[in-house]
């Protein structure tokens, strides 16, 4: 009797014990894995970082450096919503043409001083000042009014309604205090930046390496890795036998790396490869004053005679998709119903066929009123990928009859010599995008003057309409609509031939937690990654 | 040492007739791109394997001996006709265009020639052309001071007054007398130089500045394979090889030619 | 010898100015301008904004008014400014020149103590197996991509073994090391590079000391003194190879100018913060200020090793001293 009544105590304390015990554990576990501070980072990089002046920033390094230096009014989270950087809230007025930014009160430079709206302001006017050599200023020109309504408070206001505008203010502020009276194309401050974010510069070695160290008193938290080490090293190859070592923490992977060369037992428990869709996309554009690209047929047959499949595998060894558009799968204004023009090199003769190109004197090139099918593709020198597409292009174009050239030009070449002045047949280029999906800038018609980004002359009153309408409203749905419009208008006509989507390839070391692989890359979280204390690869 | 040249040249004499023999010795079309068979080992089907577009490396490194044969061969034919002309001419006539010259060859001298090389191929373009004009525009200085001093010390001998007696005029001279006496040491520096000129080539492909692609030339191949060097060992081995090969055995018959013109090594 | 020497500079300075009108030239008709290096393509700069750059920098002006304003600014020793950064172009050279200097000495003095024995052995026992063995493993070494000997290095001594670094010039932790931790640092890290830059040109050296040599021991002043029966190592060693030596400093006072030039591909290889990688990556980005001043400063290099060398020469050879 004893023993059955009491079976259930005994077994009610046993499960107490043990759900107690495992309560205890997982404590454990807990505090094991609490982030601790310490250790470094180090990226690897093969150009160095120019300026560090964020509105002069453009180059890739620079802009890395600097994301971690400086901070905006708002941010993306890597669900893809604007949420707060500098600026705790805002309102919305007057349909959109306002905002009211409040900004966080205990924000504080890197030398102590306060963050303040005058900051913000000194900044904005930074941007539209005709003398400052910034990249950025377009999206700020269209403010009507820009008022400083107290030291935490902005009011900003704007003629018509335009989409983009909450987004852009996260572009990074500037300290006033240091830079008010500086000539911002000259002050040491591009190498030697003060700024809010959650690293503080430390030291730049030109062309060896940058040291940055954590901001113990960033207004989020303190990051818990102490150092950031932007280590140049120019060569690939050698980066990733620095990789192998362990004297480099991250670095971005080629599809040959990714695939082929990083696939041993060591490998594997040293690092994590890390793949996620880049948000742009690689495109052939055609110059749309050439004579033989302005019948829309032929930019169509030449899609149909390229295998975009076989760019993906043979260029990307498979890690990338098939672009459909100007927007990428992961963009809200991706349009699922628009589908990528299969390879087809019949059709690609019957449809140059139609247009007058056939290969009347049998030499195995296509002419028309006897001038043979031929044109150069140019492209920058020095990205591998590009080269060769442009020879599968080059190839496959043949196949159906259409002499191709490639001429491969060095970047400070190629923008003012070729696409500035338009002087080019066919490019070979990639657009990295911005998250808000308005492209008034590469589509809409009065955007082809020198040095601007319709630089193919595309001219299509049907999208500029759409292109205006888009950045003019803030209705969520109805903008959806129109981008999907303008993504089938846009694949339909081939003025760009779409071709890839690439992956964005990373190594990185295991040996840091709290890493989250999101639509926006890894970064976004950098200040909550840890490496646990036994784990430590560098001491101070 | 001998022995060594004769190696040498013969290895050279190969080398020309797979230069000249290309189409009838590669297996596939060297621009082929065939993505499925990208990277392969050397198998019976493909010799030295794939590169990464799938196309055929021993094809490519066979019309490679063409580029390298032509670039090094034409490239020194140009200096060689620089620096004669200007050697003999300083030389011959002395005085003002003696300074004028060899004030030029100074100045030409005190540029990193690489360097310079690589400056002026980033600003007209790189293609074979450019290439082959550039290296022999930078490599005629050591040819016209040897010419130079041949035509000084020439200058003042018996047969040389005589036929100037006889009237003939002074190109003939230059041409009939002075050249075949200097021709020697440019003979040296002629071979060694189109041995430097394969070398220059690879050194450009590195910095995108060499012979483009799909044009094959062994700097290319090796450059485009350094990328998958620690998986794909063939792509590098062997136009390293080649290059290896070509440039050491230029290297031993320039050395021989100039051990047998060595009048004191003749006993 | 005082007046000599002034004679030489004055003679030189033609020259010098040919070199700077004819670089400057070149590098201003060239394709391309600084301001599109700093815009890549990703940045909205309006072409108004472009300009406006460019009217700041004198690139509207004709091409000898701004030769004219260079040369003053050279005069007062203004190197001018980098539009990459802005940053003064002596300060830029300054940061790189100290380890190319480093890397091209420690690769000479090696060269050196490699080719001059082995060139010497080779002229001794000519035609030997010796001199077709090494002759061949000196060719080899010439012929050898360098970055392709780098790499497999590299990958053998960093990756493999471990015992090396792969590349850059101090450790991570550099600043924590002591002195002497910082010496055995940076030794480390030469170890490889020193090794590759000396191979390729071991070649040249001791082809150079061989011939020299081979030239000097059949003279008649060397068949006399084993005719006087001097025992032979008096002979070669100290008769032979004082005179074989000479145009060895010939060639020392020509590799001055080399000092200051860095290879580009060595250095990207290696990582490396040197000449090369500054002058290659000015020319690409149309850097003007910089590429100029590295080329005075080349050519001025040069023509002073050439006067060393030739005073050297004139001092070390007693036959052209009593022509004087």
């Amino acid at each position: 009797m004893f023993r059955v009544i009491n079976l259930p105590l005994y077994i009610c304390i046993a499960v107490f014990f043990l759900i107690y015990a495992a309560r205890a554990s997982a404590d454990d576990i807990n505090i094991k894995d609490a982030p601790v501070y310490g250790d470094a980072f180090v990226s690897g990089s093969t150009a160095d970082a120019r300026n560090l002046i964020p509105i002069l920033a453009s180059d890739t390094s620079s802009s890395q450096i600097v994301s971690m230096l400086f901070n905006g009014l708002v941010k993306y989270s890597k669900g893809l919503k604007i949420i707060p950087d500098l600026a705790e809230s805002w309102r919305i007025q007057d349909d959109g043409l306002t905002i009211i930014f409040h900004l966080k009160k205990d924000v504080k430079w890197h030398d102590g001083h306060p963050f303040t709206s005058a900051d913000v302001e000194f900044t904005y006017k930074k941007l539209i000042d005709p003398d400052t050599l910034t990249p950025y200023g377009g999206d700020f020109e269209k403010v009507k009014d820009f008022i400083v309504i107290d030291p935490y408070t902005i009011k900003v206001s704007y003629d018509e309604p335009f989409a983009p505008a909450l987004a852009s203010w996260s572009m990074p502020v500037m300290p006033k205090h240091i830079l008010e009276d500086a000539e911002l194309s000259e002050t040491g401050f591009s190498r030697d930046p003060i700024g809010t974010g959650p690293y503080v510069f430390k030291r730049w070695r030109s062309g060896q390496r940058m040291d940055l160290d954590s901001n113990h008193s960033y207004f989020e938290h303190r990051p818990y890795i102490d150092r950031y080490i932007f280590r140049i090293i120019p060569d690939s190859t050698t980066m990733f036998l620095e990789l192998q070592t362990g004297s480099v923490d991250a670095m971005g992977l080629t599809p040959l790396q990714y695939t082929r060369l990083t696939d041993t037992e060591t490998f594997r428990r040293g690092f994590r490869k890390i793949r996620y869709p880049s948000f742009g996309y690689t495109y052939l554009g055609f110059n749309l004053d050439t004579e033989m690209f302005k019948d829309r047929e032929v930019r169509q047959a030449i899609s149909y005679a390229i295998d975009k499949e076989e760019i993906i595998n043979g260029v990307l060894m498979g890690l990338g998709s098939v672009s459909t558009g100007p927007f990428p799968r992961e963009s809200w204004a991706y349009n699922e119903k628009v589908r990528a023009f299969g390879f087809d090199k019949q059709r690609a003769l019957k449809l140059l066929s139609k247009a007058g190109w056939r290969d009347t004197d049998n030499d195995g090139w296509l002419d028309k009123n006897g001038k043979r099918f031929e044109f150069t593709i140019i492209s920058n020198k020095g990205n591998d990928q590009r080269r060769m597409t442009a020879e599968i292009i080059q190839r496959r174009l043949m196949d159906v009859g259409i002499e191709v050239k490639i001429r491969m030009i060095e970047w400070a070449v190629f923008i003012n010599e070729f696409v500035d002045k338009r002087m080019f047949d066919a490019i070979l280029l990639g657009w990295s995008l911005s998250r808000d999906p308005d492209c008034y800038d590469i589509w809409h018609s009065t955007k082809t003057g020198p040095g601007e980004f319709n630089f193919i002359g595309y001219k299509n009153p049907e999208v500029d309409r759409l292109l205006e309408e888009g950045r003019g409203t803030f209705d969520y749905e109805k903008r959806k609509n129109i981008y999907n419009e303008i993504h089938r208008l846009l694949y339909e006509d081939q003025a760009y031939v779409f071709l890839y989507v690439p992956d964005a390839l990373t190594a990185l070391s295991r040996r840091f937690e709290g890493v989250e692989v999101s639509q926006i890359g890894i970064m976004h979280n950098f200040i909550d990654w840890y490496v646990p204390k036994d784990r430590h690869r560098y001491k101070r | 040492m001998r022995r060594l040249a004769v190696i040498g040249m013969g290895i050279i004499a190969i080398l020309i007739i797979i230069a000249l023999l290309a189409p009838v010795i590669a297996t596939h079309d060297p621009t082929e791109i065939n993505l499925k068979e990208a990277y392969l080992p050397p198998s019976s089907g493909h010799y030295f394997g794939t590169d990464g577009l799938g196309r055929d490396l021993y094809s490519r490194i066979v019309y490679g001996t063409r580029i390298a044969l032509m670039i090094g061969i034409v490239a020194l034919g140009i200096a060689t006709i620089i620096g004669i002309a200007l050697g003999s001419i300083a030389g011959y006539f002395g005085g003002k265009a003696d300074s004028i010259i060899m004030r030029f060859v100074d100045i030409m001298l005190c540029f990193p020639s690489f360097f310079l090389i690589l400056s002026v191929i980033a600003f007209i373009g790189p293609n074979i052309l450019n290439v082959m004009i550039i290296i022999g525009a930078t490599s005629w200085m050591g040819i016209a001071r040897l010419i130079r001093a041949e035509v000084l010390s020439l200058k003042s001998r018996d047969f040389i007054v005589a036929s100037r007696a006889l009237g003939r005029s002074n190109f003939y001279i230059i041409l009939r007398h002075i050249i075949p006496n200097g021709i020697g040491p440019v003979l040296v520096n002629f071979v060694f130089g189109v041995a430097a000129a394969i070398l220059t080539e690879v050194a450009l492909s590195f910095l995108g500045l060499g012979v483009q692609p799909p044009n094959p030339s062994w700097g290319n191949i090796l450059i485009e394979g350094k990328e998958a060097m620690a998986v794909c060992w063939w792509i590098v081995m062997f136009p390293g090889m080649a290059i290896l090969v070509t440039v050491m055995a230029f290297n031993l018959l320039g050395e021989g030619i100039r051990d047998m013109l060595n009048p004191r090594l003749r006993k | 010898m005082g007046k000599y020497i002034i004679k030489r500079i004055l003679a030189s300075l033609p020259v010098l100015l040919g070199i700077t009108i004819i670089s400057f030239m070149v590098i201003h008709l060239a394709p391309g301008k600084p301001t599109d290096a700093a815009t890549q393509l990703n940045p909205k700069i309006s072409l108004e904004v472009r300009e406006r750059f460019e009217k700041k920098y004198d690139f509207d002006k004709p091409i000898h008014v701004q030769y004219l304003k260079w040369i003053g600014k050279i005069i007062r020793l203004d190197f001018g400014r980098s539009y990459i950064d802005n940053r003064p172009v002596i300060r830029k050279i300054a940061e790189r020149l100290p380890i190319t200097l480093l890397i091209n000495i420690l690769s000479i003095l090696t060269i050196f103590m490699i080719s001059i024995p082995v060139g010497i052995k080779n002229a001794l026992y000519r035609g030997s197996v010796f001199d077709n063995v090494t002759t061949c493993i000196v060719f080899v070494f010439f012929a050898i991509p360098g970055f392709w000997l780098a790499l497999i290095l590299m990958s053998f001594f960093g990756v493999h073994l471990g015992i090396l670094p792969i590349s850059g010039i101090v450790s991570l932790d550099f600043e924590n090391f002591s002195l002497a931790g910082k010496i055995i640092d940076v030794a480390r890290h030469l170890v490889l590079p020193v090794l590759v830059a000396s191979l390729g040109s071991i070649a040249g050296i001791s082809r150079y000391m061989r011939e020299s040599m081979l030239n000097v021991i059949h003279e008649d002043y060397i068949r006399t003194a084993r005719a006087k029966g001097l025992p032979e190592n008096l002979v070669v060693y100290k008769h032979a190879l004082s005179n074989a030596l000479l145009p060895i400093i010939t060639i020392i006072g020509l590799s001055i100018p080399g000092l200051i030039s860095g290879s580009v591909i060595f250095e990207s290889v290696f990582s490396i913060p040197g000449m090369g990688r500054l002058m290659v990556e000015s020319v690409f980005q149309r850097d003007y200020d910089v590429i100029m001043a590295g080329l005075v400063i080349s050519a001025c290099l040069t023509l002073l090793g050439n006067l060393i060398a030739d005073i050297a020469y004139s001092y070390a050879d007693p036959r052209i001293r009593f022509n004087k």
